[in-house]
């Protein structure tokens, strides 16, 4: 038997590449990988462990094993893998207006849809019934879909004051339909009943999915060689235990650009920059606050629907080390065109016959890769130009992130970075981190466990301190609950939002906790990889995103 | 005449948004229920006041409560249906057109739905030409048109009829009254003739919001650009915010933002004063717009009105302010919702003046 929490394997599935890293119980990096991304997104992950174990590794000594996946966004994208739902809300004789999933792309309505209802049912802001629950209308409606669903997505008005008519709903589904999967919106979003039921919808839909991914992560783990805890990355940039991850799929949408900040955080060891992520064809700018992404305000979309997840802030222009440079008249373009992860053959400095980015960045002496002599001299101009636009665009966009006049460090990571020079007007520093290009993956391998709260709380008795404060526990302790280390969770964010327009004083507290990952706690993916179906235990009655 | 249909109800939500000076609530729920009450209903007739008999009784309305409840507590549909029975039984004569009370934000979407639902036309008019926070900065009380009786209703079969005092009396009652239903409710107030709107109302806004949504959706770039030559407006800051800052006082948001400059207009900032909507832009200690005018901020890539409680450091937008209505910049107008009202100790002058 090793010793505890000796190794971390971090894995991260990009659009192009798939990385892995493992890092020591003192956050050393021990090994990284790359390899090309798979359609299954399966077969990469297990190629990226097997290149990473296969470079020394002690594959006994890996405990825990991080990932961030796409295959949730790519089942929603591709409209596969998909259950059929049957969406019940309660908040009738409100919300008629509009009917659950209206809007919805056609395709997806169908891929997904087993029926919708709206009963009676409900509550107000302030915690009393809009009306009684109606448990005759959802008995009819269940035996109505008992053929056809293979899982129900159940949201009611303002769940996250009370949650109680969602408990009362999931128990008859229990009772009407046995052993089928059941989302409730509780547990899943925020206020904003549209985009929470659109989320708990969604998350009903991947749940026969959320299995397949584990287990092909334990496949490609155990053959390996490794036993480990396994935990999937999340939009946040938090990790989730493989139990949470099974009932709440959706979560893991979008991982990516979050691991890629945190890892930036990790290899500079700098909690407050600017990160700039140059790939082949696209460059993300992001703002790393407290060591965590600063959060976008704008509400997301996924394959066509509007959720209320919260992504990264991020600046994406169309620059790469890819990036084809042409003239247009006198002016030099550089992109949007690109020839991705072609530059390897079609690159001038590597005997292709295409002008790229990196081709410049080379003429120019930036970078030292391929073969300068095939540069033509001709083209000098060229390159100069292309390069002072590219610094330009890339100067844009770290203004454009920046939430201060004061000078920002910049950590710059990706394949793509050496395009990036080494002064940055707005910069007060320039980071090259070693191990740039494997930033995801280390990032997916460091991430933190959080638990979040996100209610409304009517100021009676008690009044608005003793309101935060609950919301503070309530989210450390869902963030212990998640698997992280109780003496080292923190706070790392709190928001008040007062309702206007109302007499009676009401505030929407949001509080979000994180820690690291308590790496003493005993393993529990690998014995118990489906756990599905026994595991409705759920906490107190508001909204969780942790 | 002409129609809005399904693929109407977007550029209309957009240009109600702008209209909104930051205020009056997200449009993307009445942009849903717009499109499945058009879905179910048909089309909606919209009317020119010219159009419609002079002796013809308008039914003005909207939502009234906390946009947040709104978004949890989406409207049931049918309110309007008891609303207008109530309108009729009280004025013994059919209502024949719907009207916005409020064009600025989600309310200048209700009318829609409650119009496709009824098979009644809409008006092409408003009584704000924009968005105010409360029940009587309206055109119709300039105009001396009594706010009673009004008629409220909510999704279980509530409806209260009120005969207030005056105008300030009818925000009171109703404010109180939303609370008890769940902090929303759908309202009538303030009912009128064809022929009193003519001079009581502000006419075009529902063809003007239209026409704003269409040009930031057809603009190639710059829709923020686009719109100002449409509108006339100022472009006051193109920048990001910076700051922040907001509260809640009896009800009422309150707060400023403050943009700093970015490019052409790098070194100057912007500071905005918030009650709901946009109240105050001062540029560089220098005040260039003032409510009753409209001040909005825009996404600066899409073109888009940014909410007041959407508002978030880091943003980046374009601010522009336009002329109001004219008949806020009566005397009598200046007096319900000029900058004295909102507890500015200082004159209105015209944006067009203020920033030449």
């Amino acid at each position: 038997m090793p010793e505890r929490a000796e190794l971390r394997l971090g894995v991260d599935v990009g659009g192009t590449h798939t990385d892995a890293a493992i890092l020591d119980r003192s956050d050393r990096l021990v090994a990284s990988a790359k390899v090309s991304t798979s359609a299954d997104v399966t077969g990469g992950v297990a190629d990226a462990i097997a290149a990473v174990t296969a470079r020394g590794v002690d594959t006994a000594r890996v405990t825990h094993a991080m990932l961030g996946t796409t295959h949730a966004t790519n089942a929603v994208l591709e409209r596969r893998n998909l259950r059929r739902v049957a969406v019940m809300r309660l908040g009738g004789p409100a919300t008629h207006a509009v009917r659950p999933l209206f809007g919805w792309p056609g395709d997806l309505t169908d891929a997904v849809s087993a029926g919708e209802i709206i009963v009676d049912g409900g509550v107000e802001f302030d915690a009393r019934e809009i009306r009684p629950l109606d448990t005759d209308a959802i008995a009819r409606f269940l035996a109505s879909v008992a053929d056809t669903a293979d899982a129900v997505a159940i949201t009611s008005v303002f769940a996250p004051v009370s949650a109680e008519h969602e408990a009362v709903a999931r128990d008859l589904v229990a009772t009407e339909l046995g052993d089928v999967h059941v989302s409730l919106s509780n547990e899943l979003g925020s206020i904003g009943l549209l985009e929470r039921e659109n989320a708990t919808t969604l998350n009903a839909a991947l749940s026969g999915l959320a299995g397949d991914a584990a287990g092909a992560f334990r496949d490609a783990l155990v053959a390996s060689g490794i036993e480990a805890v396994m935990s999937f990355a999340q939009n946040d940039g938090t990790l989730m235990r493989l139990e949470r991850a099974m009932r709440f799929p959706v979560l893991t949408i979008g991982s990516g650009p979050a691991n890629s900040l945190r890892g930036a955080s990790y290899l500079t060891g700098i909690t407050d920059a600017l990160v700039v992520d140059v790939g082949g064809t696209s460059a993300d700018v992001g703002a790393l606050v407290n060591g965590f992404p600063r959060e976008s305000s704008a509400a997301v979309e996924i394959g066509g629907i509007r959720t209320n997840f919260r992504m990264p802030d991020l600046v994406t222009i169309a620059l790469g080390g890819g990036s084809v440079l042409s003239r247009d008249g006198s002016e030099v373009r550089v992109g949007p065109a690109s020839v991705g992860f072609r530059l390897s053959s079609e690159g001038l400095i590597f005997g292709g016959h295409t002008p790229t980015l990196t081709d410049a960045a080379v003429a120019i002496g930036r970078a030292r890769l391929g073969d300068a002599e095939r540069l033509p001299a001709g083209d000098s101009d060229l390159f100069r130009e292309a390069m002072l636009r590219s610094d330009d665009m890339l100067e844009g966009a770290i203004n454009r992130m920046k939430t201060s006049r004061e000078d920002r460090p910049v950590v710059v990571v990706g394949g793509g970075s050496i395009v990036v020079p080494d002064r940055i007007r707005g910069a007060s520093q320039v980071y090259r981190p070693e191990h740039a290009d494997v930033a995801n993956a280390i990032g997916a391998a460091i991430a933190e466990v959080s638990g979040s709260v996100d209610r409304v709380v009517n100021l009676g008795a008690g009044g608005r301190e003793a309101a935060l404060r609950e919301a503070r526990e309530d989210a450390h302790e869902r963030a212990v609950l998640a698997g992280a280390a109780a003496d080292r969770v923190r706070i790392v964010e709190l928001e008040e939002i007062p309702l206007a327009y109302l007499s009676r004083p009401a505030v929407r507290i949001r509080a979000k906790a994180a820690g690291p990952l308590d790496l003493d706690a005993g393993p529990t993916g690998i014995e118990h990889p489906r756990v599905e179906a026994a595991d409705h235990a759920r906490t107190a009655g508001d909204a969780t995103a942790g | 005449m002409f129609r809005i249909d399904e693929h109407t109800v977007l550029p209309l939500a957009r240009g109600c948004s702008i209209l909104g000076a930051g205020g009056g609530g997200d449009t993307e729920i009445g942009v849903l229920a717009s499109r499945q009450a058009i879905e179910g209903f048909g089309p909606v007739e919209v009317r020119p006041l010219e159009e419609l008999p002079p002796q013809g009784l308008i039914m003005p309305g909207g939502s009234i409560g906390a946009p947040i409840v709104g978004l949890e507590k989406i409207e049931r549909g049918d309110e309007c249906v008891a609303i207008r029975e109530w309108v009729e039984q009280l004025r013994g004569e059919p209502v024949i057109a719907v009207m916005a009370s409020e064009i600025g934000g989600s309310n200048g979407l209700v009318p829609i739905a409650w119009a496709a639902r009824m098979g009644l036309p809409v008006v092409d008019a408003d009584g704000m030409g924009r968005a105010f926070p409360e029940v009587q900065q309206i055109t119709m009380e300039i105009a001396g048109i009594s706010a009673s009786p009004a008629v409220m209703a909510d999704e279980r079969g509530n409806v209260i009829v009120f005969h207030a005092a005056d105008g300030p009396w009818m925000e009171r009652l109703e404010r109180a009254a939303t609370i008890e239903f769940g902090g929303t409710a759908m309202a009538s107030d303030y009912l009128l003739t064809v022929e009193q709107a003519m001079t009581a109302t502000v006419p075009g806004t529902v063809s003007l919001a239209i026409e704003i949504g269409r040009t930031i959706g057809e603009a190639e770039d710059d829709p923020v650009g686009a719109v100002s030559r449409s509108i006339d407006a100022a472009r006051l800051i193109d920048g990001k915010i910076v700051d922040v800052d907001r509260r809640i006082e009896s009800g009422f948001n309150r707060g400023s933002c403050t943009i700093e400059g970015l490019g052409a207009h790098a070194g100057s900032e912007l500071r905005i004063d918030i009650q709901n909507e946009n109240l105050i832009a001062v540029l560089d200690d220098r005040i260039v717009a003032t409510v009753p005018d409209i001040i909005t901020v825009c996404d600066a890539e899409t073109g888009e009105a940014i909410h007041t409680e959407r508002l978030r450091y880091g943003q980046r937008v374009s601010v522009i302010a336009f002329p109001c209505a004219s008949i806020w910049r009566t005397p009598e107008g200046l007096a319900i919702a000029g900058p004295r009202v909102f507890g500015y100790e200082i004159e209105y002058t015209p944006v067009e003046r203020l920033h030449a």
